[in-house]
């Protein structure tokens, strides 16, 4: 029994390292991939406000409807720009060459966007933004410091201010610091529907870096089970002939 | 036992022309193992499993993947989503990569325990750690596949040890990649290796075995059980491999697979550590990532290499011992002088080494999956210097103790 729970410490060690992390604290995305209204008014607002620059080039339009129960009236009517088709993958219509001559760098394609980052970030840097006079689109990130997208979300959400924490440092200098952000002023939604909204987002980018997520845990529990009898089996057989080694 | 195997209808047929019989005789039914064999001693059938799922998944995922520079994250990308069960082809093979290391890590650890290595079983522990060595090399080139930005930069740092090298290291680095940076040429030839090597492994662990078979199996006691033969000169402590040990090594194989399911279907990255985050991005050339860290397996010697600070203004001494605590491992059968082999019979010094060789190797993952600090970089040198005194006090801790006196026959 000893060795069994040394031989499982040895076999947990790499699970035991936390996971890397930094900048502000994240708050919790809650989102459920089961929830396919949530995930369907997730698609609609990616295509209606992401799309202009992001891509989702890994994912194709019909995957997505078939995943997402939308029907293919529906699909062509509201998420298909004009000239595409069911089968094509999610391009935006902007191009690489653009992107780089209007925002400086090329944008992000965000399929896997949650599987570099994870949910919880995403879901939080659709949330704090916040006004910087500094930066080129007046807006700043809590999560994403010096970003360089402006805040598509504004007319939803309004415009926050950041709050500052400021302290003497060591060298008896100002130190000013952003440390989170007023409640926001001005925009469509209240605080709790722009809470949704990202929450829907975050939730259809999470179904996107992951599409067949549900399809495989359900999966695994029937080789589980599988597996489980199979012990049972042989570990039967085992006992049966090892009866006679002493 | 005659010599002359008669066996009737078609099987004789074959064995007139094919030691078919001969060798299931040989090295299955008529191979005589040592009856106590505990839970460490299903790591090696477990690890020619995991070889297996390895190559098959990997002949299945090289159907569509595009070992280009252009097109190499996309085909990997539609081998999740397009292609039908290829999510499943591609965790089971980046799980399998991990398991395939801690599954001969365990392996390993087991000889290190009853002294597997000692006398006359010396070629088999050297033909083990080529194996172990082909498997690095296999794990390395494969990482650069997905061409993910921890693909690009961890083989750009790796890659650039050999730049270290005084006087041709320049040289040699541009001979590895083909280029001047990772591109697609080294995508290309890594995908080549990548393909070739586990055939190699394959032949080295069917080697492996031969050198198995010929010495015999040791045991937890590490008695030697041909010396304690019955009048039919089968060993008095020996069952034959099968059945005994062929329905034994089928239940830890299902135990096996039930925690490699739960792995592939409810937790393929292993939170960062089987599938790390930055490597679904695509490589950038142009964007080091903040914190280039190898896979998990890799860390232990990356700790090291960080550990040794640079030397007349190189790096070359870090590599050194980077390379120099994988090749020692080739010399452990004349380091351990002990008159036993099993650590059950060894004295406490032996028992302490080994354990804060375990400790250290662990330690040193640990620390080589972190970035760098000044007291994560003092840990590592300490570390280092402890899991090199295993190996180099071995002669005297082994000789020096005592021991307790070897039962005849094997225990329980």
């Amino acid at each position: 029994m000893r060795k069994l729970i040394f031989a499982s410490i040895l076999l947990l060690a790499p699970a035991l390292a936390p996971a890397a992390g930094g900048g502000a604290p994240l708050q919790a995305a809650n989102i459920d991939l089961k929830d396919q209204a949530s995930l369907q008014r997730g698609a609609g607002h990616f295509v209606n406000y992401c799309m202009g620059c992001h891509s989702l080039q890994y994912m194709r339009y019909n995957r997505m409807a078939a995943d997402l129960g939308i029907d293919e009236a529906t699909l062509r009517q509201n998420l298909i720009p004009t000239g595409a088709k069911p089968g094509d993958l999610m391009h935006t219509a902007m191009g690489a060459e653009n992107a780089e001559k209007w925002f400086g760098t090329a944008v992000p394609d965000l399929t896997l966007v949650t599987r570099w980052r994870n949910p919880d970030w995403l879901y939080t840097f659709l949330k704090t933004f916040y006004a910087d006079p500094s930066r080129p689109y007046g807006v700043n990130n809590l999560v994403f410091p010096e970003v360089g997208m402006p805040h598509v979300l504004a007319g939803l959400q309004g415009i926050q201010q950041p709050k500052f924490d400021e302290h003497q440092g060591q060298g008896g200098e100002v130190v000013k610091k952003v440390v989170g952000v007023e409640a926001a002023a001005g925009g469509s939604l209240s605080a709790e529907e722009f809470d949704k909204f990202a929450r829907d987002l975050t939730a259809f980018l999470a179904y996107a870096g992951e599409p067949m997520k549900l399809e495989r845990q359900t999966l695994g529990i029937y080789v589980l089970l599988f597996l489980g009898l199979f012990f049972i089996l042989a570990y039967a057989l085992k006992k049966e002939y090892w009866k006679d080694v002493h | 036992m005659s010599n002359e195997i008669t066996t009737p209808g078609f099987l004789g047929w074959v064995d007139k022309r094919f030691p078919l019989t001969k060798v299931w005789n040989e090295h299955l039914a008529q191979y005589y193992a040592p009856k106590n064999f505990n839970f460490w001693y299903f790591f090696g059938s477990l690890a020619m499993l995991v070889l297996v799922i390895q190559i098959l998944t990997g002949i299945w995922l090289a159907m569509n993947y595009k070992p280009s520079a252009a097109d190499a994250f996309a085909s990997v990308e539609y081998i999740m989503r397009d292609v039908n069960w290829g999510w499943l082809m591609r965790y089971m093979h980046s799980t399998g990569a991990s398991a395939f290391f801690i599954v001969v890590y365990l392996h390993m650890f087991r000889a290190l325990m009853y002294g597997s290595y000692r006398k006359p079983r010396e070629l088999l522990w050297i033909i083990g750690i080529i194996i172990y060595l082909a498997m690095m090399a296999t794990a390395f080139f494969g990482y650069l596949l997905p061409w993910g930005q921890m693909s690009y930069w961890g083989a750009q740092v790796i890659v650039n040890l050999f730049a270290a090298v005084p006087g041709i290291g320049e040289d040699l680095s541009v001979w590895v990649r083909g280029d001047y940076v990772i591109s697609d040429t080294t995508l290309n030839r890594f995908f080549a290796f990548h393909f070739l090597l586990p055939f190699l492994i394959a032949a080295l662990v069917f080697i492996h075995i031969v050198a198995l078979h010929k010495v015999g199996s040791n045991n937890p006691d590490g008695i030697e059980i041909k010396e304690n033969k019955d009048e039919h000169g089968v060993p008095r402590d020996g069952i034959p491999f099968h059945p005994y040990y062929s329905v034994k090594d089928i239940a830890g194989i299902v135990v096996f697979l039930a925690i490699f399911a739960a792995i592939v279907f409810f937790a393929p990255d292993m939170g960062g550590l089987f599938l790390e985050g930055p490597n679904f991005q695509p490589a950038n050339p142009l964007k080091t990532p903040d914190h280039i860290a190898p896979v998990w397996y890799f860390t232990p010697f990356y700790a090291m290499l960080r550990a040794v600070p640079p030397m007349f203004g190189s790096q070359f001494p870090g590599v050194v011992v980077m390379f120099a605590a994988i090749l020692i491992m080739f010399f452990l059968p004349w380091l351990d002088r002990s008159p036993v082999k099993s650590i059950r019979y060894k004295g406490m010094p032996s028992k302490i080494a080994l354990a804060i060789f375990a400790v250290a190797f662990v330690v040193l993952a640990y620390l080589g999956l972190q970035p760098s600090t000044p007291i994560a970089t003092l840990m590592a040198q300490i570390f280092t210097v402890l899991y090199f005194l295993f190996f180099l006090l071995m002669p005297i801790y082994t000789k020096l103790e005592a021991t307790k006196p070897v039962p005849e026959r094997v225990t329980k």
